[in-house]
């Protein structure tokens, strides 16, 4: 006779659905209990031709092509949108390279004028402000031979109301430049000279360009590979003046 | 094919189980034309709603229970949905059975290929579907309940209950039915 215990698990048993301990206790059963190993052989040849009867019906070629024509054909536009969130993300990322790109110049020229309206400042409060004190372009230019590892030309200034003070070296980022004072009426113009670096290329593009730190008002400019930078309290059109004075005495 | 790789798409997923798809459409509308119609909205469907598919559920029984709810609302899955077989789906009924060595089993040693096949077609579709499920698709009683939407309890007692059915067709014997 089957066991009742065992004999309703069979099922469940030929489906893998019982447990570890469980399959082991029924295999253990089957060796014992000729009727259940009979039961389950029947079971079992069930199970078996199920399976082959079932796989009965098989798709036409042409209908495969058709299904596979239609996931493909819908599937390819949805590929398609998912570029859209990546092509969104690869624009945002650019913006913020840029914008981050743009910050850090604009925060690195400000960091340049900010060192240079220091000096500019320091000059102007020092009772020494230049090393080499002349009106005469033709004692200060020389005395920066064998200082700097350039040369400028300076303008004659005669009857233009600007007035050479004098120069002395100034560095910028552990370069050395040129500082030129200039008298304008009763305010003070100092001109920066150094070579132009592509740091600071990169940070001043434009060739001219014009900007306020500290209130004061600076005017930058390039020219023969030479960067200047001139600063002072006075009016822009006066800065301007003795600037296009300097940019004549190089050309 | 439990899992979801949200890398893999649907048509690495899908495709692979066309077969399987299309053998039981045929089986459920007993008509290719049914069946191919069955299998081609079961796949629009289906890729439809492949973005509400759950990652790390079983892409298997979610396809084949599309496939099976679009069948019952269509016409001859309605039809087939009003007989409905008469014993109840008592699920504790299946653990008392027993059943014993009887001619029918040792007929069925004999039962060729294509005789299984007429039982499988008389016997009711609540029956041979998760006789195809489980015997055809080898799935786990836990996939089948996913894709029947039933209790587990419920998958054994109905696969007890169609196995009693399926060689009840084997000897000649029509399970019975009533129109609900």
């Amino acid at each position: 006779m089957p066991d009742d215990r065992w004999q309703p698990k069979l099922d469940q048993y030929l489906d893998s659905e019982l447990s570890a301990g469980e399959m082991r206790g029924m295999e253990a059963h089957l060796r014992e209990c000729v009727s259940c190993a009979s039961d389950a052989l029947h079971r079992l040849q069930l199970k078996r031709v199920t399976r082959l009867a079932g796989q009965r019906y098989t798709p036409s070629a042409e209908f495969r092509r058709r299904i596979e024509k239609q996931v493909a054909a819908k599937n390819r536009p949805a590929h398609r949108w998912l570029w859209i969130p990546v092509l969104a993300s690869l624009v945002v990322l650019l913006a913020a390279v840029v914008t981050v790109g743009r910050w850090y110049e604009r925060s690195r020229s400000q960091q340049v004028l900010a060192e240079l309206a220091d000096l500019h400042v320091a000059d102007l409060a020092s009772p020494t402000p230049v090393d080499v004190a002349s009106s005469d372009r033709h004692t200060v230019k020389p005395w920066f031979q064998g200082k700097l590892p350039f040369t400028f030309d300076l303008p004659e200034l005669e009857g233009t109301g600007y007035k050479l003070v004098g120069g002395r070296v100034a560095y910028l980022e552990h370069e050395p430049g040129a500082e030129l004072l200039f008298d304008v009426g009763a305010h003070h113009i100092s001109v920066f000279i150094f070579r132009d670096r592509p740091e600071i290329e990169r940070v001043f593009p434009a060739h001219d360009s014009r900007s306020r730190v500290l209130s004061f008002h600076v005017e930058s400019w390039a020219a023969g590979g030479l960067r200047y930078f001139a600063f002072s309290d006075a009016s822009p059109e006066a800065i301007e003046g003795l600037c296009r004075l300097l940019q004549q005495a190089g050309a | 094919m439990s899992a979801h790789d949200s890398s893999v798409g649907f048509e690495e997923l899908a495709m692979p189980l066309f077969d399987s798809l299309y053998n039981f459409a045929q089986w459920l509308t007993q008509n290719r034309d049914e069946a191919e119609d069955l299998v081609q909205e079961t796949y629009a469907k289906a890729l439809k709603g492949f973005g509400s598919f759950q990652p790390g559920t079983n892409f298997r029984a979610w396809v084949f229970r599309i496939l099976r709810n679009t069948f019952l609302t269509s016409r001859t899955g309605l039809a087939v949905s009003r007989t409905v077989p008469l014993e109840s789906e008592d699920e504790s009924e299946q653990t008392v059975a027993v059943s014993h060595e009887t001619p029918e089993s040792i007929l069925l040693v004999q039962a060729s290929q294509q005789q299984v096949q007429a039982a499988l077609e008389r016997v009711p579709v609540v029956y041979r579907e998760v006789l195809l499920l489980c015997d055809v698709e080898e799935m786990s009683y836990q996939e089948i309940a996913d894709t029947l939407a039933v209790p587990i309890g419920t998958v054994m007692s109905r696969l007890y209950r169609a196995r009693k059915a399926l060689r009840s067709a084997l000897e000649g014997k029509v399970p019975e039915a009533k129109h609900a």
